[in-house]
């Protein structure tokens, strides 16, 4: 009964003013899902005008992902490999990750934080950070050789810097009056840092993390085609050699999957432990 | 020998010819010039001043956030150093940490100290109480509007059990009805704890309406202008007659640097 008067007041006005013609996220889902089956529409119509041999047709490329994933089609040494380069890229990408994490927050708190840390590693860091990660591909083969820990480096550096700077920056842009709040409340030193200052720069370093994480899939390509065996990037550096295109498109989509999912994640943790400001949220 | 003594021990607060000085660029601007202040114990003082009369920068010397270039600030006879839990500050726009509910926020001082979790629990609840946000332990500080940002700020520095409470225009961000509201929940819990206040303000009603003295002070550089107690009795009302004598008072020392001449005619 309570609702009766409020149904009576107002039923057309509200469906006049604003009636979706789909509900909100049905659309988003739609909208999201169209652009690339737009994309592959027109992949396939541009492979059959101009009638190309070096790149196959959507279709070869996803009876390639299925071969790849289940085997049975064409049996060869890809067949039904799939989870074995997966999770060989996936251990290199998030060794390498994890790694950054582990130097880059810690490191990236003191530098934003102490003076004197600041002036005694910034210089360097910054003459350091132009190098493009490739650069180091040569001398991370010596230090570490052909095997798949210096892809694991390579993952690092790529990821290292993006944490290390967002996590600087993170604490810079903490309202100093926070940290005289927790020293006038009585702590200090090493609890400033756990409870004051890490979480302070959160949005920053989560900032820092998505970058990274992108980073990261990008150099273990980069990474694998040093003759590592198995891994995605060593699956599109044979499909270019054996010039199996399929293969690479394949091997592309898989990395690009995995990315997408990881940083969903990475959002989803995010918007967890940073439920306290939505203007963080992914 | 005996009087002096018996003084200095109730001196809770000494501010002894405190200077400090700002290096800006090649400039330096002196923002305190030989500041002498004694406050006791349990008394409210406000700082009044325009801005640019170092009152904020005294709060944070006293505070122990910034040295001062000569001259020393004792509590208890101990020379202030740096920031302690003795001290609790409350600033004007909350400094709240943000990540962490009204609870946390409450009792973030009692952890510090390693106090068993029972204790700090009984802490924490007492000051939510004090406050009236038992409603709202729970939120995050960017739920909560000015007026509830600001009760946190104080039951924070009071669940730390500090002696000398800091405010730096605590009230200024806040709308008039709120900021009314908060004064008299301030006077409450000032009358129920007995903890020394320093208040800075730039408003005459505020400093007149809560404090035991008014501080009176001018910029360029930045100084004691005079010293002014204010007998009214409690509880005051800003309607008042004597009330609006004492503002206008304060509000001539105050202006007396500014505009000198007009008041000259005015006598």
């Amino acid at each position: 009964m309570e609702n009766a008067p409020v149904s009576t007041v107002s039923p057309e006005a509200p469906a006049v003013a604003s009636k979706p013609w789909l509900p909100e996220r049905v659309q988003s889902v739609l909208l999201a899902v169209a652009f690339p089956v737009l994309l592959v529409v027109l992949w396939h119509q541009l492979v059959v005008m101009t009638g190309t041999k070096l790149v196959p047709k959507p279709y070869q490329v996803g009876t390639m992902m299925w071969d790849f994933a289940f085997g049975g089609i064409h049996d060869d040494a890809f067949s039904g490999t799939i989870l074995t380069h997966l999770f060989a890229s996936m251990q290199r990408v998030y060794g390498g990750f994890a790694l950054a994490i582990v130097i880059g927050i810690p490191l990236g708190l003191l530098i934003g934080k102490v003076k004197i840390i600041r002036q005694l590693l910034d210089p360097t860091l910054s003459l350091l950070r132009p190098i493009p990660v490739t650069a180091w591909l040569p001398l991370s083969m010596i230090f570490f050789g052909l095997g798949p820990r210096s892809a694991v480096f390579l993952v690092f550096l790529g990821a290292f810097y993006p944490i290390l700077l967002n996590t600087i920056f993170g604490v810079r842009s903490v309202d100093p009056r926070l940290f005289e709040a927790a020293s006038m409340l009585g702590c200090d030193g090493s609890r400033m840092f756990r409870q004051v200052v890490l979480p302070a720069a959160m949005p920053g370093i989560f900032n820092g993390l998505r970058l990274a994480h992108g980073f990261a899939w990008i150099l273990i390509v980069v990474g694998e085609m040093t003759g590592v065996p198995t891994g995605l990037g060593s699956v599109i550096m044979d499909g270019r050699t054996l010039s199996r295109t399929d293969m690479v498109i394949t091997g592309m989509i898989i990395i690009g999957i995995a990315g997408f999912l990881t940083d969903r994640i990475i959002v989803c943790i995010n918007n967890w432990m940073l439920r306290w400001s939505p203007q963080h949220h992914g | 020998m005996v009087e002096n003594t018996a003084k200095a021990r109730r001196q809770f607060l000494s501010i002894r010819d405190v200077t400090k000085t700002f290096q800006l660029g090649a400039d330096s601007v002196q923002a305190l010039r030989s500041v002498n202040l004694t406050i006791d114990k349990g008394e409210f003082v406000c700082l009044i001043g325009a801005s640019g009369c170092g009152k904020s920068t005294l709060l944070r010397i006293i505070a122990g956030f910034e040295q001062p270039t000569s001259g020393q600030i004792c509590l208890h006879e101990n020379t202030i150093t740096g920031p302690g839990s003795d001290r609790g500050m409350v600033f004007q726009d909350y400094a709240l940490f943000p990540w962490m509910t009204v609870r946390e926020n409450i009792s973030f001082g009692p952890r510090q100290k390693g106090l068993a979790k029972k204790y700090i629990d009984e802490i924490t609840n007492e000051h939510l109480h004090m406050v009236g946000l038992e409603k709202f332990a729970d939120r995050y500080p960017m739920q909560l509007s000015g007026g509830m940002k600001q009760r946190v700020a104080i039951a924070r520095v009071l669940a730390n059990e500090c002696e000398l409470l800091l405010m730096d225009e605590p009230f200024g961000a806040l709308d008039a009805l709120t900021r009314e509201s908060l004064q008299q929940e301030l006077l409450e819990i000032w009358e129920r704890t007995k903890v020394t206040v320093i208040f800075v303000t730039h408003s005459v009603e505020e400093a007149v309406l809560l404090s035991d003295r008014v501080v009176v002070m001018t910029a360029g550089p930045g100084r004691i202008e005079a010293d002014v107690p204010i007998e009214l009795v409690r509880p005051r009302e800003v309607s008042a007659i004597d009330f609006n004598q004492v503002r206008r008072e304060i509000t001539q020392r105050l202006t007396s640097h500014v505009a000198p001449r007009e008041l000259k005619a005015v006598a």
